[in-house]
């Protein structure tokens, strides 16, 4: 089973790369390994008949936005995380704090494991008729977006506009102080 | 004992023998770009260019190679061991990559050596446009990375220049790609490329540049600026960054930065003769012979890149941003909704 093993392959591979991406102290190679994921996660669209999100995972997010990060990453020039100079009286390092951030990961996993047991079968929350189809097929997947998804499509789209002028706005703020 | 090769045998040689040929004419592309830059600089510029190896200079590329692989291969002393290896790797393997879902020739049978035709290229993807964009897009990090990890301020400023500029000029191109996609109702290269078969009224070939004319100088300003190259080589401008982002490189690795960029020309260029140019059409050849007027085509707009850079001086880098988000992206835009406007009106 050929399709199986590299099922497998991908999914390691995107797993263990997202794990080294929390694992790494080097930024840089976090966001290297971010991109490995990204990469992986394509190649699992391409196994599920889905080219078109695979290459847009790719452009998208391995092309664009991870560039970005790098572009931030390098101009802030941020330094190694160090094990000997780990700030321990930092107020997200407090032992309170971080036993309910383990609580709430174990919350997590818990959820994502019921979730995975309540879906069966192909696709979950999408499943219907064609839409095998819908995913592979780029007219279908546009034909999708804008009829049954408009909503969720145009949502998201304000939501995007009202992050860049956020964005924008800070921006300018801090040109103005003197 | 006769050695006898079945029909089906035979179709998988013939596409091995595709990919390997088109692997080779790309690794040779770089070596006879190189020549033909240098050749042709000379001419612009009064004087011979290469003439000493071999005749008419015609040999200079293979000792450049020979030069560059005797080369010591240096590493700077805080340069960054695996990413300094890695950037010239994935710059070269971006820019083989982004060729495999350009097609080149039209099907052929080879003479009836194959009882079906097969498709010159190395794969026909359906959504084979995006794939070339999404692994031109990677490009980026072999530059981006090079300039990181080689722990040198020049190439730290020219690896920031690259991801700033390739980001800024991603977005032009896309949009020139999607005016096209919209004509031919395909993201497939090769539908687009037989979208573009025929003539209007007997003379015009139907070609995209007729119908795209703002998406085709879009996509060429777009791709000079995507590959690097003057007037838009900021990642590199050697006055004021040493050699920007391949200054600490030497031998083989400093070859592959130069050699993906030459590709990474090849391919533009060829992208380029396949959405606008009508790829593989043009009259009085048959369509078995359209691979010569691909290669004339990709030759043409590969000599327009040479000229550009020896004819217009570099920009500057806040004129190179200013004319990419102010001028070009939203010609780019109005471009792409009067096509969309256009081909809603007339499929209506």
């Amino acid at each position: 089973m050929p399709e199986t093993l590299i099922f497998y392959l991908l999914s390691g591979l995107a797993i263990g790369a997202s794990a080294l991406v929390i694992g790494q102290r080097n930024p840089m190679y976090s966001v290297l390994m971010l991109i490995a994921s990204f990469g992986a996660l394509a190649g699992l669209y391409i196994q599920l008949d889905a080219p078109f999100v695979a290459v847009a995972q790719i452009i998208i997010y391995a092309g664009a936005i991870m560039v970005l990060f790098l572009f931030v990453v390098m101009l802030l020039n941020a330094p190694k995380e160090d094990g000997a100079d780990w700030d321990r009286t930092h107020p997200l390092r407090l032992p309170a704090v971080t036993r309910v951030g383990s609580m709430l990961a174990v919350l997590l996993v818990v959820q994502l494991a019921w979730a995975l047991m309540e879906a069966t079968g192909v696709g979950g929350p999408v499943a219907g008729e064609g839409n095998a189809e819908a995913v592979s097929s780029v007219r279908q997947l546009g034909r999708t977006l804008f009829t049954d998804y408009v909503f969720a499509f145009e949502a998201t789209s304000i939501l995007i506009l009202v992050a860049m002028v956020g964005a924008v706005m800070l921006a300018r703020r801090e040109e103005e102080r003197p | 004992m006769r050695f006898v090769v079945s029909q089906m045998e035979l179709r998988t040689l013939v596409q091995l023998g595709i990919i390997g040929l088109t692997f080779f004419m790309l690794i040779n592309a770089s070596a006879v770009l190189v020549l033909a830059e240098r050749k042709i600089m000379g001419f612009m510029q009064q004087r011979f260019g290469p003439y000493l190896v071999g005749p008419h200079g015609m040999l200079q590329p293979l000792a450049d190679i020979v030069k560059l692989l005797f080369k010591e291969e240096l590493r700077p002393k805080g340069a960054d061991k695996w990413l300094f290896t890695l950037a010239p790797i994935l710059s070269v393997t971006a820019a083989f990559a982004a060729f495999s879902t350009v097609p080149w020739g039209a099907e052929t049978t080879f003479f009836g050596l194959l009882d079906e035709p097969v498709k010159l290229g190395v794969a026909d993807v359906n959504v084979g446009v995006l794939v070339v964009f999404a692994i031109t897009s990677m490009g980026v990090y072999g530059i981006v990375l090079a300039g990181w990890s080689s722990n040198s301020k020049y190439s730290l400023f020219g690896g920031l220049r690259a991801s700033a500029q390739m980001i800024s000029y991603e977005l032009s191109y896309a949009t020139a790609l999607a005016a096209v996609v919209l004509l031919a109702g395909s993201l497939s290269l090769r539908e687009v490329v037989d979208a573009q078969s025929g003539t209007w009224l007997g003379v015009i070939p139907s070609w995209f540049v007729f119908l795209q004319p703002v998406g085709f100088v879009i996509y060429m300003i777009a791709g000079v600026a995507e590959t690097n190259r003057a007037p838009f080589d900021f990642p590199e401008a050697e006055q004021e960054l040493v050699a920007g982002y391949n200054t600490e490189y030497s031998s083989v690795r400093f070859a592959l930065f130069p050699q993906a960029e030459y590709i990474n020309m090849a391919t533009m260029s060829a992208v380029a003769t396949d959405l606008y140019l009508g790829g593989w059409h043009g009259p009085f050849l048959p369509p078995e012979y359209g691979w010569i007027w691909f290669l004339l085509k990709v030759g043409a707009i590969l000599f327009t890149y040479i000229w550009v850079r020896w004819t217009l001086p570099r920009y500057r880098y806040d004129q190179l941003m200013r004319f990419g988000w102010k001028w070009l992206f939203p010609a780019a835009v109005i471009n792409l909704i009067v096509t969309a406007a256009l081909v809603l009106y007339f499929n209506a």
